[in-house]
This record gives C-alpha cells, sequence and structure tokens, in this order.
C-alpha cells in the first residue's frame, strides 16, 4: 500500500485513538484531532492527502463547516465523510460539495482502506495533472514563477 | 401489539353511528314534511273551506232568491182568485147569484177563464149559506158564527188557512163580501187544493228539493213532497224565518236540509224552499274531491322527494365521515408510527457510535494478536475467534440499525414541491463513484420542465437511490443504467433500465414482496423494492417492472402530478 497521510477528525476519541493505530500499523502517516476547529488549525501547518470526517461534533464546526473550510486551504484533499448519524440529508449535501464518500459507522477497516487508497490515487491523479499543467506553462512562458509542490493553482479546465 | 380497536369496539362504535345516522334522517325527513305539508295542507284547508263557505252562501242566496220569487207568485195567484172573485161579485146582484143556474154559469165560466176553483157559494149577511155549486152539500149551513166570516164581512176580503171544515177534507177558501144596497152579501170559492199544491211545488229544485207553505202554526197548508201530510206539522219554527232566512235542519238519516222561507203577502202563510245540501253541493264536492286527489298526490310527491333525498344526502355524509374516520385513523397510526420511528432513529444513531469503537477496538486487538508474542500464546485460536465473532456481531448489528432507519425514514411523510429531474439528478451525483468503480455507465435522459410536485422528497429518493443501485448491483461490472424521465396521462413518469442479466419470470412476481431478494444472503435485506413500491403507492402512483432474461430489467414509476398547494 502507498505510504499517504491520513487526518481523522472525530469526537469520539476512543474511536479516533484506535483508528489512528491500526492505520498507522498499516504503515499510513496518520493523525487525528477530535473537532472541526482542531483539523482546520492542524490543516493550516500540514498537508493530508485524504481526511476522515465525523458529520456530528460537539463545538462550533461540524463536519460540513470543517469540511468547507479545510477545502479552502488544501483544495485537492480528498474527504470521505465516516457517521454514526447517517441522514439522507446530509449524504446528499456532502456529496454535492464535493466529498469523496459518505460511509456509515461502523465501517470495517478493510472496507475502508481500499477507499483511502481510492481517494488518494484520485487526490494523486489530480495532483499530477496540475503539475504537467504547470510545466507546460513553465515550457512557454519561461519567466512564469510557480511553486510545483503547492496546490494553489487549479487549471481552468 | 396491534394500535387499531378491538373488533369489538368497532362493531359497537358502527351500531352506534348507525342508529345516530338512522336517527338523523328521520329528524330531518320528519322536519322537512313539517315544514313543507303544514303550509300547504293549511293552503289546502283554507282554499277549501273558502270555497265551501262561498258555494254554500251561493246556494243559500239561491234558495232566498227562489222563495221570493215564488212567494211573490203564490201572492199573484192568490191576488188573481181574489180578484176575479170580487169582480164576479160586482157584476151580479145577490138574486142572481142566488139562483143555482146562475151561480153554476158563473163557476163554470172563471174555470174556464182561469181555473182552479173547486165551488162557488153566496152567503147573506147572516151567514146563510143561500146558494152553493160544487160537489159538496152545504146548501143551508150557517157560517155566521165563524170566525172568517166575522173578518171576511168587516175586511172584505179573506184568505183562509187550509182547513177540514164541514167537508171533513183538507181545503182554503177564498171570500169576498158585496155591498148591495142596504145588505152586504158573500161570494166564497174553494179553492182546488191539488192545483194549488202542483202550483207551489213548482219552485222545487232538483231530486230531493221541495215547495210548500205552512201557516204561523207550522203546519202544512200544501201537501209536502216527503215526510208529512196537509195539516200536519211541519216541525218547523215561523217565527225563525225572517225575510229569506236560510235555515239549517238536520233529518234522522243524517242529512243537512237548507230551508229557505218567504212571507206570503195576503196571508200569514210562509213559503218554504227546501233542499238537500249534499245535492246542491255535489258540484262543489266533486271539486273538493279533486283538490283532495291532488293535494294527496302532491304529499306522496313530496313524501317520496323528501325520503329520497335526505336518504341520498345522509349517506353522503355519513360516507364523507367514515372516510374521513378511516383517513383519521391512517393518520393517527402514521403519526404514532412516525413517533416510533423517530425514537429507532434517534437509538440507531445513538449505538452507532459505540458499535463503531467496539468494531475499532476488536480490530486493534486482531492486529495485536498477530505479533510474534501473541502467536506463540497457547490461546491465540481462542482469541482470534471470539475477536472474529466479535467483528461479525458488529456487522450483523449494523445490518439491524440500518434497516431500522430506513423504516424510521419510510415513517416520516412530508410533503414539499418536488422536481423530478433534480431528485434524479441528485441521486446519480450520489451513485456516480459507485458507477465509475464499476465501470457502469449511468446515463440521464431527463424531459425538460417537469411539473412540479407535491410529496416527500426524501422518500423518492430512496426510492430512486434503491432502484438505481439494484440496477447496478445486477449488472455487477461493466454495463449501462439508463434513467429517463417523461410526462405520460397526467403522470410523471421515470423509468430505470438496466442492461444486466434480467430477472426470471418465476421471480418477476414476488419482486415486490417483503423479505424476497435475489442477492447474496447478507447483502440483501430483500426489503428495498417492498419500501419502494410502499413508498411509491402511498404517493399514488405505480411502480412496474418489465424484464427479459438476458435483456436486462426496466422499473417504471408513474407519479400522479398532484400540483404543490399555494402558499
Amino acid at each position: 500500500m502507498e505510504n499517504f497521510r491520513v487526518l481523522v477528525v472525530d469526537d469520539e476519541t476512543d474511536f479516533l485513538e484506535t483508528i489512528i493505530k491500526r492505520l498507522k500499523k498499516r504503515d499510513l502517516e496518520a493523525e487525528g484531532v477530535s473537532s472541526g476547529e482542531a483539523a482546520v488549525e492542524l490543516m493550516k501547518e500540514r498537508r493530508f492527502d485524504v481526511v476522515l470526517m465525523d458529520i456530528k461534533m460537539p463545538g462550533g464546526m461540524d463536519g460540513i463547516e470543517a469540511f468547507r473550510a479545510l477545502k479552502v486551504l488544501q483544495p485537492l484533499t480528498e474527504v470521505i465523510f465516516l457517521t454514526g448519524h447517517a441522514t439522507l440529508e446530509s449524504s446528499v449535501e456532502g456529496m454535492k460539495l464535493g466529498a469523496f464518500d459518505y460511509l456509515i459507522k461502523p465501517v470495517k477497516l478493510d472496507d475502508l482502506l481500499p477507499k483511502l487508497a481510492e481517494a488518494f490515487r484520485k487526490k494523486n491523479a489530480h495532483e499530477q495533472k496540475i503539475k504537467n499543467y504547470k510545466i507546460q506553462q513553465l515550457i512557454r512562458h519561461p519567466a512564469s514563477i510557480f511553486d510545483l509542490e503547492k496546490d494553489d493553482f487549479l487549471p481552468n479546465e | 401489539m396491534s394500535p387499531r380497536p378491538s373488533d369489538g369496539t368497532q362493531l359497537k362504535k358502527s351500531e352506534i353511528s348507525l342508529t345516530m345516522y338512522r336517527r338523523l334522517r328521520l329528524n330531518i325527513i320528519l322536519l322537512i314534511l313539517l315544514i313543507s305539508l303544514t303550509p300547504f295542507l293549511l293552503l289546502g284547508g283554507i282554499i277549501s273551506h273558502e270555497y265551501a263557505f262561498m258555494f254554500r252562501n251561493g246556494l243559500e242566496k239561491q234558495i232566498k232568491y227562489r222563495a221570493r220569487v215564488q212567494a211573490n207568485s203564490v201572492d199573484l195567484y192568490l191576488k188573481g182568485r181574489a180578484a176575479i172573485l170580487s169582480g164576479m161579485a160586482d157584476l151580479h146582484t145577490m138574486n142572481s147569484l142566488v139562483e143555482e143556474e146562475g151561480l153554476a154559469r158563473l163557476l163554470e165560466i172563471i174555470n174556464i177563464r182561469s181555473g182552479g176553483f173547486v165551488d162557488l157559494g153566496v152567503i147573506d149577511d147572516k151567514g146563510e149559506h143561500l146558494a152553493y155549486v160544487g160537489p159538496y152539500n152545504l146548501q143551508g149551513l150557517n157560517y155566521y158564527n165563524q170566525d172568517w166570516f166575522a173578518e171576511v164581512m168587516s175586511k172584505g176580503f179573506y184568505i183562509s188557512d187550509v182547513y177540514m171544515g164541514y167537508r171533513k177534507i183538507p181545503h182554503y177558501i177564498i171570500a169576498v163580501r158585496r155591498r148591495e144596497n142596504q145588505h152586504a152579501w158573500i161570494l166564497r170559492a174553494t179553492i182546488d187544493s191539488d192545483a194549488f199544491n202542483l202550483f207551489v211545488r213548482e219552485a222545487k229544485v232538483g231530486e230531493t228539493g221541495d215547495a210548500f207553505i205552512i201557516n204561523r202554526e207550522g203546519r202544512f197548508q200544501t201537501q209536502p213532497r216527503f215526510h208529512g201530510a196537509i195539516l200536519g206539522e211541519s216541525g218547523l219554527n215561523p217565527s225563525l224565518f225572517g225575510e229569506g232566512t236560510v235555515i239549517d235542519r238536520r233529518t234522522e238519516d243524517d242529512k243537512t236540509i237548507l230551508l229557505a222561507g218567504s212571507w206570503l203577502k195576503n196571508t200569514d202563510w210562509l213559503l218554504v224552499i227546501t233542499q238537500d245540501a249534499a245535492e246542491g253541493m255535489s258540484a262543489f264536492l266533486k271539486t273538493r274531491n279533486a283538490q283532495r286527489i291532488y293535494m294527496g298526490i302532491g304529499c306522496c310527491a313530496i313524501l317520496l322527494v323528501t325520503i329520497f333525498t335526505t336518504h341520498l344526502s345522509v349517506r353522503r355524509l355519513e360516507k364523507t365521515y367514515q372516510r374521513r374516520g378511516e383517513f383519521n385513523a391512517k393518520l393517527l397510526q402514521a403519526d404514532k408510527l412516525a413517533a416510533l420511528g423517530k425514537m429507532a432513529a434517534g437509538i440507531a444513531h445513538e449505538v452507532n457510535n459505540p458499535l463503531a469503537v467496539i468494531g475499532e477496538k476488536a480490530g486493534w486487538m486482531e492486529d495485536l494478536l498477530e505479533e510474534e508474542e501473541f502467536r506463540g500464546s497457547p490461546n491465540y485460536q481462542e482469541y482470534k475467534t471470539s475477536l472474529e465473532k466479535i467483528s461479525l456481531h458488529v456487522e450483523r448489528a449494523r445490518k439491524i440499525i440500518y434497516n431500522m432507519l430506513s423504516y424510521a425514514r419510510k415513517m416520516e411523510p412530508h410533503l414539499e414541491d418536488i422536481n423530478v429531474n433534480d431528485v434524479v439528478n441528485q441521486t446519480v451525483t450520489f451513485l456516480d463513484n459507485l458507477a465509475r468503480i464499476n465501470n457502469i455507465k449511468l446515463e440521464t435522459d431527463l424531459q425538460p420542465e417537469l411539473p412540479i410536485i407535491a410529496g416527500d422528497q426524501a422518500k423518492l429518493q430512496q426510492v430512486f437511490l434503491n432502484l438505481i443501485n439494484n440496477a447496478m448491483d445486477a449488472i455487477g461490472k461493466d454495463g449501462r443504467v439508463q434513467v429517463r424521465t417523461g410526462n405520460e396521462n397526467a403522470h410523471i413518469t421515470v423509468d430505470i433500465r438496466d442492461d444486466g442479466p434480467g430477472i426470471p419470470k418465476a421471480m418477476q412476481r414476488k419482486i415486490f414482496d417483503p423479505f424476497f431478494t435475489t442477492k447474496q444472503t447478507g447483502k440483501g435485506t430483500g426489503l428495498g423494492l417492498w419500501i419502494c413500491f410502499d413508498i411509491i403507492q402511498n404517493m399514488g402512483g405505480t411502480i412496474r417492472l418489465e424484464s427479459a432474461e438476458g435483456e436486462g430489467s426496466t422499473f417504471s414509476v408513474a407519479l400522479p402530478i398532484v400540483p404543490p398547494q399555494k402558499k
């Protein structure tokens, strides 16, 4: 399995700790935070490939709001919602916003891992596309300055 | 536990309402009949009464008039006889009439000229009957002490009541006085009673009418047609008759007889005309009978129409209430289930989180069990099996909760404006990923500008989600699912077509039954299509399946166009 960075956001600490340990055991770089605000703060400093996000969380920021905030910080990062409080409305809203998937707890790790990997591949592909575009732009306009590592530029397809 | 009342209470209830409607029906019928029949009958009665009064009045007027006219005629008749006698007396001397030959000639002449005289007699001022011609032997009788003699001698003119006299047969006389020199004599005639009777009776009317004369004592002066004989008691009180009074009299056989009397001018006689009221009123009675028949028909018509319309409207009312009752019962049922569903959903949500923790902890322990130090443990296999069992039952609980949530969702009805195309689009977006992973083309062919309908959007979405998901499940990998919307026959149609293996004929019948599934054990609950069917049916629509093995399946949903209510 590829090595990628996963952020798990869940207010249920028992669940959070355990899933982080299990992901790390599978050689993934996994971090956990227990609120939407903490997730946003963390993502201001560190980059993640995939975020596993609970929807119903205490505090000012629920999963949907946190999703909106972190998409501004890291647009290419894929988000999978994972919630016990599954409603059709929240799932439709999540999908409309552009979440990668919407899963209902409990989920077997064996079912979850392929989803994570798939999300990562999608993010990677997207990133690669942008890199290629930037390279082309550089070739055409050598004077331009791009940071190839930063995904701050989204091509107009 | 059934929220419905037991059959016993239901039966009682319906019995109560049955008597209630019966009473209501009866009350309405009685009220309408009272309101409509009372004025109808009252008017009929008043008209009938007024008409009877008018007719009776006319009848009375008529017989009064007849009585007056006939009284005049009788007066004239008597006056005529008296005038003839006076003339004859004036033209003859007593001596010329005392000879029987002369008197007989005179009787003959006056009978030829006017008729009605039975005999003639000459009486001197001493009351001696000097001469007589006629069928009786009266010559030589003395009348000096008789009342009439004194009266005729003083007044000069006299018409008697009917009396038996010396002849012992009923008769009446007319006598006139003549003064000749110092002496007075009297010419006296007997009037033919039969002829007079007939003359008087000419005024009678109809089959039952009569005309007769009575004197001041109420005795018959002419022979009545019925009941009684001349000089007999008439039973009438003449003092009750003023000029033209009509009085009723009831006879033994319960008939009403109308009587009108008119006093004669020359004598103290009362001419009476009688008529059977029934005969006189026969024309009126005919009219009244016709009126009664028409009124009877009218009453029957009112009765029938009242009963019919009341029956009709009460039945309609009954049905409306019955429907409302059923609807309320359904609503109550739905309400209860919705509350139950909400509670179940709340529990399910809360249970999901601890379940996830259990699952993860068990998973973590399984992970750790694979490490070297544990592998050597004598109970390694026991641990491993137990943890697997925990995982298995977490999964089982998850499925139960999932179904519970589906059921709870089913119980929450709420009406909103639905754009079916939007719902299809949202659902397709939701399933896009799954389709891409399995290399299934999820295509839509949506008819633009479908009418907005009222319904439960979430439920409709659940239906589409289920149907499209099923279609993709049927295909497995590599295929095509088409979703087409349209507007036909006042219904919005949504066809979901897949090019999967199709459904065998034998299974098609059972496809919408609960707990029927073609999926692998553990993959489907068999409730999806049943729930879909239920939702669409509740929206008033239909859901059909067309499928042939090897050619794929098409689920066709038709939703009635129920316009949203104006807000």
